[in-house]
C-alpha cells in the first residue's frame, strides 16, 4: 500500500518472461556424464548398474512395450485420480459446511492415513482379483487424502467478512457456494490435486508390484527377475516422465481455470 | 436518483444491548444504545477499540442479533441480514478471481439486476472514484487504496439508501485516506444516502460527519452526541480551522476523561 495510490503496481512478470540459467539441468547433465564415464572406466556389469547410454538404448528398443504398459498404468492412475476427485471434493464441502460431518468423519480420514496402502494392496487383490479394480482402488485411496484435506482447507478459507458481505447482498446458500466458497477453494483444491497426482503414480506401481500382468510396475518386476536393469531403468524413467506430465497438465489446467491465482503467485515469488 | 424516505428517523436504534457469552462468562459489549439517524445524515461512530462499534454495525446490518432492544431501518425491524444496505469493511474483501468491474457487478449477479444497466452503473461508479481504465484489472494488480475504492463501488451498485462502513480507511496511508474521504463525501452529496461510518480517528469523524456518536469502552455506551456544524462541501483546509480544532478537542477531552487517552502527569 504505497502512497502513490493511482499508479498501478508493476504488471506481473510471467514465468517465462526472463531467461533463467537452468542450473538443475546442468547438475543433471554433469551427473549423467560422470555416471557414464565412471561406469565405462571400471567396466561396471549391466546387472549391477547400467550405463546411461544402455538405458537410452533400452528405452528406444522397448518403446512399444513401454507405451503399451504405460497406457495400462496411466489408465489406472486416471480412473483412480478422477474417482478421488469426484468423491473427495464433495466430501470436503460437507466437512467444511457441517460441524457434525466434520467431527464424525474428518478424524477418521486423518487417522486412516496411518494405514500403509501397500499393506492393503494384497487384501484388495484377494477381493477384486488381478484386474484394473484393485489398482484403481489403491490409486484412489492414495489420492483421496491430499484432495480432501486441501479442499477442506480451501472451503474453510472464506473469511468472516466475505460471508458477511454475501449475507448483506442477500445471497442464497447456493449463491454463497458457487460465487464465494468454491472459487475461494479452487487454489487449495488444485494444490491437493497436484500432490495427489504424484501419489497416484506411486499407488499404481505399488498395486502392480503386488499382482498384475501388465503395467509399468509389472515391466519393472519382470525386468528385475531377468537381471535386465537397463529395462528397469527405462521403465522407471518412462514412469517418472508420465508423473511429470500429469503434474504439468494439472498446472496447465490451473492456469486456465485460475489465471488470477497463478499470476498472483508468480508476483509473490518475484 | 434515490427515494429519500419521508421518515424523520431513517435508522432507529432503541435500547439495544449486546452480550457475548463465552464458556466462562458473559461480556456486555453494548449497553442501552439509543440512537436515531435521519435520512441522508452522515453519522460517524467514534470510540476506542473494544467499545463495540463494530458490533453496532453488525447489528445494523442484521449480521448478529441484539440481546435486547430493537433496530428499525426505514420503519422495518432488522431481524435477518439486511440486504438493503451497502456495506464496506476495513479489509476490502474483493474476490481475487474477479476483475474490478466483476467485483462491483457481484451485487447485480446475486440480486439478478438488469445486466446492461448494472454494467453501465458499475462503469459510472468506477469512473466516479477515478478508476476508469482499471475495470479489467484483478485485485492483486491494484493498490490498497484502489481496492478499497472498488469495494465502495460494489457497496453502492444497487443504490442502497443506507451505507455502513466499518473503519474503511483504517488500513490506508494518510494521503490515500484523505483522497478517499473526499471521494466518499462527493459520492454522498450526489446520492444523499444515509451513512453510518465507524472509525477510531477523531479527525476523520469530524471531517466527514454531520453528527458524531462518541462511545465509551466496555461496555460500549453512547457517551455523547456531537453535531458538527461546518459548511459543506468540506475542504481539506477546514481541518486547520479553529472550529475544527474545537471539535476534535472536545472529543479528545471526553476520551481523556474516560481514561481512554492518558497523558504524562495524570493521576
Amino acid at each position: 500500500m504505497t502512497s502513490a495510490d493511482l499508479s498501478p503496481p508493476a504488471p506481473p512478470v510471467g514465468g517465462w518472461g526472463e531467461w533463467r540459467i537452468p542450473y538443475a539441468l546442468i547438475t543433471l547433465v554433469v551427473f549423467v556424464v560422470a555416471w557414464e564415464t565412471i561406469a565405462r572406466i571400471i567396466n561396471l556389469p549391466m546387472y549391477l548398474l547400467p550405463k546411461p547410454t544402455d538405458i537410452v538404448a533400452s528405452l528406444y528398443e522397448n518403446w512399444a512395450l513401454l507405451v503399451v504398459n504405460g497406457g495400462v498404468t496411466l489408465t489406472e492412475i486416471i480412473f483412480g485420480f478422477v474417482i478421488a476427485v469426484l468423491l473427495g471434493v464433495p466430501l470436503a464441502t460437507m466437512i467444511a459446511h457441517s460441524p457434525v460431518v466434520d467431527r464424525a468423519i474428518y478424524p477418521l480420514i486423518v487417522g486412516s492415513q496411518t494405514i500403509p496402502k501397500a499393506a492393503i494392496a494384497p487384501l484388495l487383490l484377494a477381493a477384486f482379483g488381478y484386474g484394473l479394480t484393485p489398482k484403481v482402488t489403491i490409486v484412489a485411496m492414495m489420492s483421496f487424502f491430499p484432495i480432501v484435506i486441501n479442499s477442506v482447507v480451501g472451503f474453510k478459507s472464506a473469511s468472516p467478512e466475505m460471508l458477511h458481505l454475501a449475507y448483506c447482498t442477500g445471497a442464497t446458500q447456493m449463491q454463497i457456494f458457487w460465487l464465494f466458497r468454491l472459487p475461494q477453494a479452487f487454489p487449495s483444491i488444485f494444490a491437493g490435486m497436484k500432490l495427489a497426482a504424484v501419489l497416484s503414480v506411486i499407488g499404481a506401481v505399488v498395486a502392480e508390484f503386488v499382482g498384475s500382468q501388465a503395467g509399468l510396475g509389472y515391466v519393472i518386476l519382470v525386468a528385475g527377475s531377468n537381471f535386465r536393469m537397463d529395462q528397469q531403468f527405462a521403465a522407471i524413467i518412462f514412469l517418472s516422465a508420465m508423473g511429470m506430465i500429469l503434474f504439468w497438465a494439472i498446472g496447465l489446467a490451473e492456469k486456465k481455470v485460475l489465471p488470477w491465482h497463478v499470476s498472483m503467485r508468480s508476483q509473490a515469488d518475484g | 436518483m434515490l427515494d429519500v424516505p419521508s421518515h424523520s428517523h431513517f435508522l432507529s436504534i432503541k435500547r439495544v444491548s449486546k452480550n457475548f457469552t463465552s464458556r466462562s462468562d458473559t461480556v456486555r459489549a453494548l449497553s442501552d444504545i439509543d440512537l436515531d439517524i435521519r435520512a441522508g445524515e452522515f453519522v460517524s461512530i467514534v470510540g476506542p477499540s473494544g467499545c463495540g462499534k463494530s458490533t453496532l454495525m453488525m447489528l445494523v446490518a442484521g449480521l448478529t442479533k441484539a440481546s435486547g432492544g430493537e433496530i428499525l431501518v426505514d420503519g422495518r425491524r432488522i431481524e435477518k441480514p439486511n440486504s438493503d444496505i451497502g456495506i464496506v469493511f476495513q479489509r476490502d474483501v474483493l474476490l481475487d478471481w474477479r476483475t474490478a468491474i466483476q467485483n462491483v457487478l457481484l451485487q447485480a449477479e446475486i440480486r439478478k439486476l438488469d445486466v446492461t444497466a448494472a454494467t453501465e452503473r458499475a462503469r459510472h461508479l468506477l469512473k466516479m472514484v477515478g478508476l476508469d481504465g482499471f475495470e479489467k484489472s484483478y485485485p492483486h494488480e491494484l493498490s490498497g487504496g484502489m481496492r478499497q475504492r472498488v469495494s465502495i463501488c460494489r457497496a453502492l451498485l444497487h443504490k442502497p439508501p443506507l451505507l455502513v462502513m466499518d473503519e474503511p480507511f483504517g488500513a490506508l496511508d494518510a494521503l490515500t485516506r484523505d483522497q478517499l474521504q473526499l471521494d466518499l463525501l462527493r459520492i454522498w452529496s450526489e446520492t444523499r444516502m444515509t451513512v453510518v461510518f465507524i472509525t477510531h480517528s477523531i479527525t476523520e469523524a469530524v471531517f466527514l460527519s454531520d453528527r458524531i456518536v462518541v462511545m465509551s469502552p466496555r461496555p460500549g455506551r453512547i457517551e455523547r452526541l456531537i453535531d458538527i456544524d461546518m459548511p459543506r462541501p468540506r475542504r481539506l483546509a477546514m481541518r486547520e480551522t479553529k472550529q475544527f480544532a474545537a471539535y476534535t478537542q472536545e472529543i479528545t477531552e471526553i476520551f481523556m476523561k474516560l481514561g481512554v487517552l492518558r497523558e504524562e502527569g495524570d493521576a
